[in-house]
């Protein structure tokens, strides 16, 4: 009787709470209201393994802005309601990345924001289109992300092909207004597909434009050593250098260069790993200087993005492209929640197909998707100038004058 | 499109390389060769050896004057590592040793994401860029010490196995486990002083290679390979097969690289690699200390 009669005295106690909860609830409906369920949304970036350092550098651009965002009142359309990062890792690989998708899926995101890498971007975008979730691509340059006809694609930054006509755009540009000094190229890249990729498209544009290209060197990752190919480019005397690779190989190759006092008219990137880098201009600000790259870049001229700079620096991080283009994801995917008015993917891919987000930090235009691809996009090209990283074309969002061809570096 | 004149200083530079993966491997020859312990965790405490020497640096530390500092703080590390741990959770199976260090390896890499994060780091120094001109080529000062370094080590190392008591008793222990402890000596205590040398050279070759290369928590896998590789070449606990076995890997690896294009130059090591396994199992250098 006791046990039973305990039991009873529980379920009152419970009942008692609800209904009070009920009672509460009835009296403060204004508090209630105010508690809006939480939109969750995937941030997926491969956080551990080789591409750990760009995807917690991702990471932390979206937390940004999600904290921003939430700090401000939420989605306003949406009662105010909050975003929840769903922090996920791809470990640097495509399976493991389609793998989260399917987990991000289950615990019910409404988007997904990343993944950083073309490779694991293969793989989430196609594995997020089976569940028809929302998939804005940060960076991811190859073509084939966007190219496979997933309506739920929507990538922010510019793509490979358009990134590689820009580059070389700007680099007739300048070499055409100093006079064309340069005529003989060589390429150094590494072997995956972004640096095959562009050396490939390299090889069949820059003829064109009246460039001979001397030779095409194409290096493992990792490479331990960067002594032989700083000998080759000494023995060939190239006038433009062109580096693709990584941020590890791209420092080794800039200090093989140095200790070789290799010293050709520019040396001109392309999503080069460490040209538009500040740690690599503050910890090598000899091997950097004029170091020239066709890169993802912020409007300099934007307040936003001054203030975002200083804010991740406050954070002792170093201001990357990472960053600030995973922060400009999430204010396109809020903008779209916005206009969607609900947490519905459709809804929210058809609020994306339709964007005219401009309230980025990037030198874009209004966003304009064709078939998944932000047709607002576009690369910059910027030099390591007076320790510091300035964008000289195209002229419009200009901070700094080229220096070109490259002056004698010391050290 | 080979140019004939670099031939010479990309063997040259080959060389270099090679006297830091034989740094590498020396630590390795003894861990691996002598004790039979196969050490998944060597690259990971080279990571730790290369972060020490980084943040030393930081407070004004010269990483060559760091040596000081991180032979006897890895000594350290490895000697409690074995004793404490390694030790312990393998009950005597040497298969289980295996499952340990690459257990250990995981958590050390994983502890240093959680506190360096992935972030890659680099030092500069007055003398990373500094050339010495040899006649044939410019050879960078960082590797030529490098060179010098590990040739040292290899003769201090030779004659700690050869001439000393604790020597005969490293040497002992490999050679017959139960007899050597039916004569008096402390198994344990050489199996953790074993493992700490092993892991003190790991100090000096990460004091050696900062100056030139960079540091993050994944470090070790770009050099443990070419290690292992290095120690069958050479013959397992041998010091002096070490040595040449890394720098026939270091000039294999740049030949190749020339000839065969840069990213092709790792098949060379692995080529020989096979090659050791297939024709002379025992290594160059084949006999085991005794």
């Amino acid at each position: 009787m006791t046990k039973k009669s305990n039991r009873l005295s529980r379920r009152h106690v419970l009942a008692g709470a609800a209904a009070g909860a009920a009672v509460s609830s009835f009296g403060f409906p204004a508090v209630l209201r105010a508690q809006a369920a939480s939109i969750k949304v995937g941030i997926l970036h491969p956080v551990t393994g080789p591409l750990s350092y760009s995807g917690t550098q991702s990471r932390v651009g979206a937390q940004m802005a999600i904290e921003e965002i939430n700090a401000a009142g939420g989605i306003k359309s949406m009662g105010g309601a909050k975003i929840e990062a769903l922090l996920a890792d791809a470990q640097s690989r495509p399976d493991v990345g389609a793998a989260e998708v399917e987990k991000l899926n289950e615990a019910g995101v409404a988007a997904i924001i990343g993944p950083y890498a073309s490779g694991i971007a293969l793989a989430t975008t196609q594995a997020a289109a089976r569940h028809g979730i929302p998939h804005i691509v940060d960076v991811a340059v190859v073509d084939q992300v966007v190219t496979r006809g997933l309506t739920n694609t929507f990538r922010f930054g510019p793509g490979l092909k358009k990134t590689v006509d820009t580059a070389i755009e700007n680099l007739i540009k300048i070499n055409d207004g100093a006079g064309k000094p340069a005529r003989t190229v060589m390429i150094v890249h590494e072997e995956s597909a972004f640096g095959s990729g562009m050396a490939t498209t390299l090889n069949s544009e820059l003829p064109k434009h009246g460039f001979e290209i001397l030779e095409t060197i194409k290096h493992a990752n990792p490479t331990r050593d960067f002594s032989n190919i700083a000998l080759r480019v000494q023995a060939r005397k190239p006038d433009l250098l062109i580096p693709a690779n990584y941020y590890n190989e791209y420092v080794l190759f800039a200090r093989a260069l140095q200790q070789q006092r290799i010293v050709p008219k520019a040396i001109y990137s392309i999503l080069g790993g460490g040209a538009s880098s500040y740690k690599f201009v503050k910890e090598f600000p000899q091997a950097a200087s004029y170091v020239m790259d066709c890169n993802h870049w912020f409007d300099p001229r934007k307040a936003a993005a001054l203030v975002l700079k200083e804010k991740t620096e406050k954070r002792d991080l170093f201001y990357t492209y990472e960053v600030f283009m995973n922060y400009s994801c999430v204010y396109l995917l809020a903008d779209a929640l916005e206009r969607a008015g609900r947490a519905d993917r459709a809804a929210i891919i058809a609020a994306l197909a339709s964007s005219t987000f401009d309230k980025h930090v990037m030198p874009y235009g209004p966003t304009r998707f064709v078939n998944g691809q932000n047709e607002g996009a576009q690369p910059v090209t910027t030099q390591v100038l007076d320790k510091d990283i300035k964008v000289i074309y195209p002229l419009a969002f200009a901070s700094g004058n080229a220096v070109y061809p490259m002056p004698e570096r010391r050290g | 499109m080979l140019d004939p004149v670099i031939l010479l200083p990309a063997a040259i530079n080959g060389l270099t390389m090679g006297a830091v993966y034989a740094l590498v491997a020396l630590g390795l020859t003894l861990i691996y060769g002598v004790l039979h312990i196969i050490n998944f965790a060597h690259g990971s405490l080279l990571m730790v050896g290369l972060y020490g020497a980084f943040f030393l640096h930081r407070f004004g530390v010269d990483p060559y004057l760091a040596l000081l500092v991180m032979v006897p703080a890895l000594f350290a590390l490895g000697y409690v590592l074995q004793w404490s741990v390694i030790g312990r959770a393998s009950h005597g199976s040497d298969q289980n040793v295996l499952l340990v260090t690459l257990g250990a390896s995981i958590v050390i890499e994983n502890l240093a994401l959680y506190f360096f994060s992935a972030d890659t780091q680099t030092i500069d120094t007055p003398y990373a860029i500094a050339m010495v001109d040899i006649g044939v080529a410019l050879v960078s000062l960082p590797r030529l010490i490098a060179l010098g370094a590990s040739l040292a080590l290899a003769a201090i190392l030779w004659l700690l196995i050869a001439r000393t008591d604790l020597g005969r008793a490293i040497r002992a222990v490999a050679k017959e486990r139960q007899g050597a402890r039916l004569m008096g000596i402390d198994v344990d205590h050489i199996f953790a002083m074993s493992f700490g040398i092993g892991t003190a050279c790991l100090g000096a070759a990460a004091c050696l290679l900062l100056p030139m290369f960079y540091v993050s928590p994944h470090i070790g896998h770009v050099f443990v390979l070419v290690a292992f590789t290095v120690v069958v070449l050479g013959g397992m606990g041998s010091f002096s097969g070490a040595l040449i076995g890394g720098l026939l890997i270091g000039v294999t690896e740049s030949l190749c690289g020339l000839l065969l294009g840069e990213s092709l130059g790792q098949i060379g090591i692995f080529l020989i690699f096979i090659a050791t396994l297939l024709f002379r199992p025992s290594g160059l250098f084949g006999s085991r200390l005794s």
